[in-house]
């Protein structure tokens, strides 16, 4: 028997979000790993599902946990999520990757470099947050 | 996996297992091991996670635009990629997600939805079967994520670095060393070698190249 999740009845995850279709905006503001803090208890006859991300969510839970834990597709949490950031009841805490100083030397670079313009390139993240996560990593 | 220890009274509950992050923490970032089937993806990030590696999934429609329109789900026009994802809590503020994601093609049309902003990629690689993650490091180049290569040793024959890196049309910049998937410590060693070369690039401003192969 595969895990439960697998496979998801359509019906289920239409049931869920009430059919609701939250394109771009503000579930798209959900990250993998934005991490999310309940800010009040499930209250009695709320959607269950709610109710268990109030409880898991007790200490900050990364979208990508609470996908795992409640065995639903990313999309389908991230507008459960967005019913409870409208009401209040959760607080969203966004990753912060983008460097400090905007990335003028590099993007300057990748401009006029050899290699041409790199398409969909990102702007390397902060140099300090890698030492940091350097320190990290080498602490383990 | 068996658990690690008999000092404690099996747990019965899934949830109850789960070891919360300290109510600092603020900071999500993510690295990505991506590679071709059976390479050791989810072995890497059980042998660095501090928790049992979860699996979780994203659905697409065949068009590969997601499931904003539930419809689709309904319709069952959608498909599913599956994930695997282990955690390293680097200070009171800053969590890594790790994660495990298959190279295949139908993958990529989830990549900018799942791993827009990752720190940068491994991709773990089996030298009997170097051709498995040619895909992924086209498409690594296409989208400016940075990465290096791990080769994961599973005892096939010797090959140099000169001659992967031959195979593999790796440019001379990015690393590629050894590991063994199931070592901590060599894991831990392959994160090091990729934020080192987040950092070396960060800071003198290197773009990513485009290989452009002959
Ligand atoms: N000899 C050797 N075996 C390894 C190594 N790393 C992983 N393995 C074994 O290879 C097998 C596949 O490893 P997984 O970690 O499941 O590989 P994966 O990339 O997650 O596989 P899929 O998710 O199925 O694509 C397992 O039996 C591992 O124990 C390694 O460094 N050396
Ligand atoms: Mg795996």
């Amino acid at each position: 028997m595969s895990r439960p999740g697998r496979d998801e009845d359509p019906d289920r995850l239409y049931t869920l979000t009430g059919g609701r279709s939250r394109a771009g905006s503000a579930a798209a503001a959900f990250d993998l790993v934005t991490l999310v803090v309940s800010e009040s208890e499930p209250t009695a006859g709320m959607q269950s599902e709610h109710a268990t991300i109030l409880r898991l969510c007790q200490y900050p839970t990364a979208v990508v946990e609470i996908a795992a834990e409640l065995r639903l597709p990313i999309s389908i949490v991230k507008i459960l999520l967005c019913d409870l950031l409208d009401q209040g009841r959760i607080t969203a805490r966004h990753p912060r990757t983008a460097p400090a100083t905007p990335p003028g030397a590099r993007t300057a670079i990748a401009a006029t470099g050899t290699g041409g313009p790199v398409p969909h390139a990102a702007p390397l993240p902060d140099p300090h947050l890698l030492e940091q996560v350097l320190v990290g990593l080498r602490n383990l | 996996m068996d658990s690690a220890t008999s000092d404690h009274p099996p747990l019965p509950e899934r949830r109850e297992r789960r070891i919360p992050l300290g109510g600092n923490a603020d900071n999500g970032l993510k690295i990505v091991v991506v590679g071709g089937f059976g390479v050791g993806k989810t072995t890497m990030v059980r042998s660095v996670s501090e928790i049992r590696p979860l699996n979780t999934e994203e659905v697409m429609t065949q068009a590969g635009a997601g499931v904003d329109d539930l419809s689709a789900v309904r319709g069952k026009t959608s498909t599913t990629v599956a994930f695997d994802f282990g955690r390293i809590s680097l200070n009171e503020q800053t969590v890594l997600y790790l994660f495990g994601a298959p190279g295949q093609e139908r993958f990529w049309f989830l990549w900018d939805r799942l791993f827009a902003g990752t720190l940068g990629a491994v991709v773990l690689v089996d030298t009997r079967r170097l051709a498995d993650s040619w895909y992924a490091i086209d498409r690594l180049e296409q989208h400016g994520t940075p990465f290096i290569v791990a080769r994961n040793d599973f005892g096939g024959p010797p090959h140099t670095q000169q001659q992967i890196r031959e195979a593999l049309d790796l440019p001379a910049h990015i690393p590629l060393i050894d590991c063994d998937a199931r070592s901590r410590e060599s894991s831990k060693q392959v994160l090091i070698t990729l934020v080192e070369h987040l950092h070396a690039l960060s800071t003198t401003g290197r773009p990513v190249q485009e290989t452009t192969s002959p």
